[in-house]
Parts: structure tokens; C-alpha cells; sequence
């Protein structure tokens, strides 16, 4: 191939994914749009419309700003936080079927978080800014134990070990969180019962407040990191050769995937499967290479939360279907086909 | 040659002493365990009054009330569900060769649970024996779409692979019947039809499920000799003149009855397939017609005891049973997927 053919392909190639961002762009607003309109009190399009430029009734504008948006908003960036952790563990782990559920980690946060909210309860701004720290630490504690009880002297981490352990993990850390909640009263019961089944709680602007800071910072960071997570793929002795320290580099990227599932998930809820689609999606779109492929990821995940929370809301009114339980009803039958493709 | 025949006689002869002494001993523990739990509860009931009430009953007394209408069901019902669930899981790893095999794990628990949760949905109106057929149905379903998930793939079988497939159709087919339940708004009557575990059972219940499950443990062990020759390869099995296709339909319908039925009175309730048959093993060897019987009387063991902590650990609320048996059951997976040899790539 001559010199200028290789710089037609790669203008072609920077076009189509240039396009594909914008798509996805695209389909997250038109789903935010929808998402807006859907749910028990009808609003109209025209209503939407006005409202959001500022000329509804104060009905409407309390509806759609302090209801609707902030869930909207939560779905949104959840979708992206989790998409990102699971392609940085697939990524980093060369494993089809890593992602943060079912290894545990969504789990041990939510049990830190399930028991905070249990022992002390959520009441003013500061408990609701310590969430994601305390679920940092769980998700940390699960993340570790998976490894190591994966880990194996001769063999290292077979990848159906890891996620074997992993839900293992989760089954034993679902079970103690169980009996932990057992004698409370109905009320933080149906909360508990709730966050286990993925139910976005944290539908007001504090808890999009809380969670963005995490996200500005971590997106960035993944992002930064796009380059170190080509040259891993392409396996550990050509990224040593090319002079990549690379289980200092793989620590990095763990705990930065590790935290982003625990932020996530300390405000939104157990959302599964989203981290093992989205990645999966957004390589079939644009190919392996990180530095397209993390935003895409983002940005998949993100349309995946919203339309399932969408659905969750439309499907039955006025409550809704958790919006976990609609991302395991997408999801697992792509773990299935993932188990039976090859 | 002589000598080696002669040890192996002679531990043979352990064996069936082994497991002779440990259905005896486990049967009488059994029945103290049995009658320690009528007396233990939210209200204490001294042995004397439980004694009374079994054998000189007045009906003005609301202890005997709880004693004969509440306890005894339930205890006698654990029991039962503790035996099906034990023997299915050994019967499972028999046949399957497959030690991760568990009703819980293989998909068959979720399966019932979601034939329980439409059957709630469309067909409410349905007895209770119905209710039970549907379950055996779903629990089918469950088992039929893992081995086919499992054996789409070349070399599919392998245990790890199994619970894989296991762990996905569960979690859609779990959230499928959570969702069907929200929609349908039927999610308190399941709650109340399996979350409570065995609290709810009564005597009509039991009626129901004894003769399935006591004619599906007689099968079992009517089939135990079977099982110990395909729990040896399927090429021996067929050398030694064992009907591999009748060995396994019939192992199958087995399975399906005892996991169907406790899932109908239990709930999802994991890991006793898995751990009663590994100890059950431990203790007797690897003749399944040994292994059967005990595994069906340590399984009545720890389902009774499962309950009775579950009741008095935190009076008067109640743990649910299946998380306090998973508590358990959960490091004892962790230990036998460690010793897995896993296929390699993925």
C-alpha cells in the first residue's frame, strides 16, 4: 500500500468513527428526549418542549426538573461510569466476560452502602458525599478477595475461574447482606430490597452532585490511560518489550475500573450487565483501539441505562420496573450468547 | 492380587458399616433435632407440653395449637425438602459426572421460580398441586436450556462451563420473573409463597409433597446402582451393559421432581445439592447405592438445623433460610471451583 492510500484509510477510518460518536451522540439525546416524556404524569411533546425552554407551568417544570431529570441524568452517567469499568477489566484482563457485577464488585459496594444507609441513615448532604468513599471500600475488599481466591500459584487467573469465584463472591456477599437487613422495619427494607434490584434511589440533583465529581475525574483518567490499554491488548510480552511496567499499569487501571463501578453503584443502584455489554457493542462498532473505543463504550452505556429505565417506567405505572432488572433482562441473554459463541 | 482383593473387600465392608451407622445415628439425631425445634421459637415450648400435644391433644390449648399446626409441618416439611434436595444433587453428580452440579447452581431453582411467578401471573386460580406440576415444568425448562446453552459449544459439558451457563440462565430467568411479578403486581404472593421459606407450610402442603418426594427418593435409590455405573464414564457405563439413554431420562425426571417440588415449598434455596453429596462421598466412598440414603438423611440434617437457627438466631424476625445456608455453602464452592481443572481458553 503506497504512503498516501494508508493516510486515505486512516482519514476514512477517523471520518466513520467520527460519525459513529456523533450517532451515538445522537441516539443518547433523542433517548433523553423520550425518556422525558415517558412515565406516569403524560406530558405532552409540545409541553416538554416549553418547559425545557423555560415557558411551562410550574406543574410541568417540577415534574420534569426535579423528578424526571435527575433520574434521567443518574441513568445517563451510570451507564457511562459502568460501560467504562467493564471495558477497563475487560481490557486489562483479556476477558470477554470480566465485568463489575459479576465479579463481586457491585456487590461489596452496595453492601457497605446498604449497611451505612441501615446504621446511621441517609439524611442530610455530607452522608450522601461519603456514599461512594464507603462504597469504594467494599467494592475494594470484593475486588481483592476475587483476586485472590481466583489466583492460583502455577496456572494464575484462568478467566471461567475468575468469574466463577466472582459470582460465588457475589452469591456469599448477597447472602450476609440478607441476614444483615433482616429485622428492619418495611420501610428500609423495601429501600435495601430496592437497591438490590437495581431501582435508581438517588433521583434528586444532590446525587448527581455527588456523583459527577467522581466521573470528571475518572473519564478523563480512562481516557488518558487509552494508550497503555492497546499496548496490553496486545499481550503481556510485547507490552514488556515495548518498556511497559506492566502490572504497575494494570494495578492503575484496576483500581480506577474498581472505582468507578463503586461510585456508580453507591448512588444507582446493583446495575448489572451493562459493563459486559456496552464494551462488547462498542468494539463491534469501532474496533479495538482504546481511544475510540472508550468513548463509544461510554456513550453505549449510557443509551443502554436510559432506554431500560425508560422501559422500566413505561412498562408499568404508576411504579416502575427497576431498571436492574431491565438491564439483566437485556443483558444476560447476550451472556449467553457470549458463553456459547466459538 | 489376593491381598489387594482382600482390602478392598474389607473397605468395602467400612463402607456399608460406615453408612449403615450413619443412617441409624442420622435418623435418631435427626429426631431429636426434629423435636428439639417444636420446642424452640418465638414462644418456648417446655418438651413435656410438645409431648403432650402430640399424643394427649386439647384443642383449648394454644400451645398444642402451635406445637401440632404450625411446628410440626414445618419441621416435618424441611425435612423433606432438605432429603429432595440432597439426593438431587447427587444424583446430578452422578450422572453428570459433574461435582459443581447442583439444582441451585444448574439452573433448575431459577427455573421453577420462574414457572412459579407466571403461573401467578396468568393462572391464578390454579391449586396447589398444579402450582407444583408447573414448577416440575419450569424446573425442566431451566435444566433443558443450561445443557443446551452448555453443550452448544464443543467441550461444553466441562463443569465450569456448566455453572457458567447455570449463573446466566438464572440471572435472566430471575430477573425475568422479578419483572413478571412487578408487572403482574403478584410479587407479595410469591414473597409469601417462597421467600418465607418453610414458615408458611401447613398440612395440607405436606400431603402434597410427601408422596412425590418419598416416591422420587424411592427412585433414587432404586436407581442407585445405575447412577454408580455412569458416575464411572459413560464408555464403562455402556461396556458393562447399562441403558445410558433410560439411565439418564430417568435420573432426569428424578432431578426434576425433587428440585421442582422444593422450590414450590422453599423458595431458591442453594448449595445443599452441592455440600451433602462432597461429605456424604467423604464419608462412604463413591457407591452411589451408599451414597443415596445418607445424602438424604445429612440433607433432613442440615435443612432442620438450617431452619432452626434460621428461627432462633434473631427472634422474632426470621432469617431467611436460603441466605443462612448459602453463608455455608458459598467458601465450600469457592473451595471445589479452586480444584477445577478450568479448559483452557475461552
Amino acid at each position: 500500500m503506497t504512503r498516501e492510500a494508508i493516510l486515505k484509510y486512516k482519514r476514512r477510518l477517523a471520518l466513520r468513527n467520527l460519525l459513529i460518536l456523533m450517532g451515538g451522540l445522537f441516539l443518547l439525546l433523542v433517548s433523553l428526549f423520550v425518556s422525558m416524556n415517558a412515565g406516569y404524569s403524560k406530558l405532552s411533546i409540545l409541553d416538554t418542549l416549553n418547559t425545557v425552554a423555560g415557558k411551562g407551568t410550574a406543574t410541568h417544570e417540577l415534574i420534569l426538573f426535579q423528578y424526571r431529570l435527575p433520574r434521567i441524568v443518574i441513568s445517563i452517567l451510570i451507564g457511562a461510569g459502568l460501560a467504562l469499568s467493564g471495558c477497563l477489566i475487560q481490557g486489562i484482563s483479556r476477558n470477554p466476560l470480566a465485568e463489575p457485577g459479576l465479579l463481586g464488585i457491585n456487590a461489596g459496594a452496595g453492601m457497605m452502602v446498604i449497611l451505612y444507609a441501615l446504621l446511621l441513615g441517609i439524611t442530610n448532604f455530607s452522608s450522601i458525599f461519603t456514599l461512594p468513599f464507603l462504597a469504594l471500600i467494599g467494592a475494594a475488599g470484593a475486588a481483592i478477595s476475587v483476586y485472590l481466591l481466583a489466583y492460583k500459584k502455577q496456572e494464575g487467573i484462568s478467566s471461567e475461574r475468575l468469574i466463577l469465584t466472582g459470582i460465588a463472591v457475589q452469591a456469599g456477599i448477597s447472602a450476609l447482606t440478607t441476614i444483615l437487613i433482616v429485622n428492619l422495619d418495611d420501610m428500609r427494607f423495601s429501600i435495601v430490597s430496592g437497591w438490590q434490584a437495581g431501582q435508581i434511589w438517588g433521583a434528586n440533583w444532590q446525587y448527581v452532585l455527588t456523583l459527577l465529581p467522581w466521573l470528571c475525574v475518572l473519564i478523563p483518567y480512562c481516557l488518558y490511560k487509552a494508550k497503555s490499554l492497546d499496548v496490553l491488548n496486545l499481550g503481556d510480552e510485547v507490552a514488556l518489550a515495548l518498556g511497559m511496567p506492566v502490572e504497575k499499569e494494570r494495578r492503575k487501571i484496576l483500581i480506577v475500573a474498581v472505582m468507578l463501578a463503586a461510585c456508580c453503584v453507591s448512588v444507582g443502584g446493583n446495575i448489572s450487565f451493562v459493563g459486559l455489554i456496552a464494551p462488547h457493542l462498542a468494539r463491534r462498532m469501532v474496533g479495538p483501539k482504546h481511544q475510540i473505543l472508550l468513548p463509544v463504550c461510554a456513550l453505549t452505556g449510557a443509551v443502554l441505562v436510559c432506554i431500560a429505565d425508560t422501559l422500566g417506567r413505561m412498562l408499568i405505572q404508576p411504579s416502575s420496573i427497576p431498571t436492574g432488572i431491565m438491564t439483566a433482562i437485556i443483558g444476560a441473554p447476550y451472556f449467553i450468547y457470549l458463553l456459547v459463541r466459538r | 492380587m489376593k491381598q489387594r482383593q482382600e482390602t478392598l473387600q474389607i473397605a468395602k465392608w467400612n463402607h456399608s458399616w460406615m453408612a449403615f451407622v450413619l443412617i441409624l445415628a442420622g435418623l435418631g439425631v435427626l429426631v431429636a433435632l426434629m423435636a428439639f425445634s417444636i420446642t424452640r421459637g418465638v414462644s418456648d415450648i417446655s418438651a413435656l407440653t410438645a409431648f403432650e400435644a402430640l399424643f394427649r391433644f386439647d384443642p383449648q390449648n394454644s400451645h398444642h395449637l402451635i406445637v401440632l399446626d404450625l411446628r410440626l409441618p414445618r419441621v416435618i416439611a424441611s425435612a423433606l425438602v432438605g432429603a429432595a434436595l440432597a439426593v438431587a444433587g447427587a444424583v446430578m453428580q452422578g450422572v453428570t459426572r459433574n461435582p459443581l452440579a447442583d439444582s441451585g447452581l444448574m439452573g433448575l431453582n431459577a427455573g421453577a421460580g420462574f414457572a412459579l411467578a407466571v403461573s401467578f401471573a396468568f393462572f391464578p386460580s390454579l391449586s396447589y398441586l398444579q402450582t407444583i406440576l408447573i414448577c416440575f415444568a419450569g424446573a425442566a425448562l431451566g435444566a433443558v436450556m443450561v445443557m443446551s446453552v452448555a453443550s452448544l459449544r464443543r467441550g461444553g459439558t466441562a463443569p465450569m462451563r456448566m455453572v457458567l451457563a447455570g449463573a446466566a440462565i438464572s440471572a435472566l430467568l430471575t430477573a425475568l420473573s422479578q419483572g413478571i411479578a412487578l408487572c403482574f403486581d403478584v410479587s407479595q404472593d410469591i414473597m409469601f409463597w417462597t421467600v418465607g421459606g418453610v414458615s408458611a407450610a401447613s398440612w395440607d402442603q405436606v400431603a402434597i409433597m410427601t408422596p412425590f418426594i418419598l416416591g422420587a427418593l424411592a427412585c433414587a435409590i432404586a436407581a442407585s446402582r445405575q447412577i454408580s455405573l455412569m458416575s464411572l464414564g459413560e464408555e464403562v457405563a455402556k461396556g458393562l451393559g447399562a441403558n445410558i439413554k433410560l439411565i439418564n431420562a430417568f435420573c432426569s425426571v428424578i432431578v426434576v421432581v425433587l428440585a421442582g417440588i422444593s422450590v414450590s415449598v422453599v423458595g431458591a434455596v442453594g448449595f445443599i445439592g452441592l455440600i451433602i453429596p462432597h461429605i456424604t462421598r467423604f464419608l462412604v466412598g463413591v457407591d452411589y447405592r451408599l451414597i443415596v440414603p445418607v445424602s438424604a438423611v445429612l440433607g433432613s440434617l442440615l435443612m432442620v438445623a438450617a431452619d432452626l437457627g434460621a428461627r432462633t438466631m434473631n427472634p422474632p424476625a426470621e432469617i431467611p433460610v436460603g441466605a443462612l445456608i448459602a453463608i455455608t455453602g458459598v467458601p465450600f464452592f469457592l473451595y471445589l471451583a479452586r480444584n477445577q481443572r478450568s479448559s483452557k481458553s475461552l
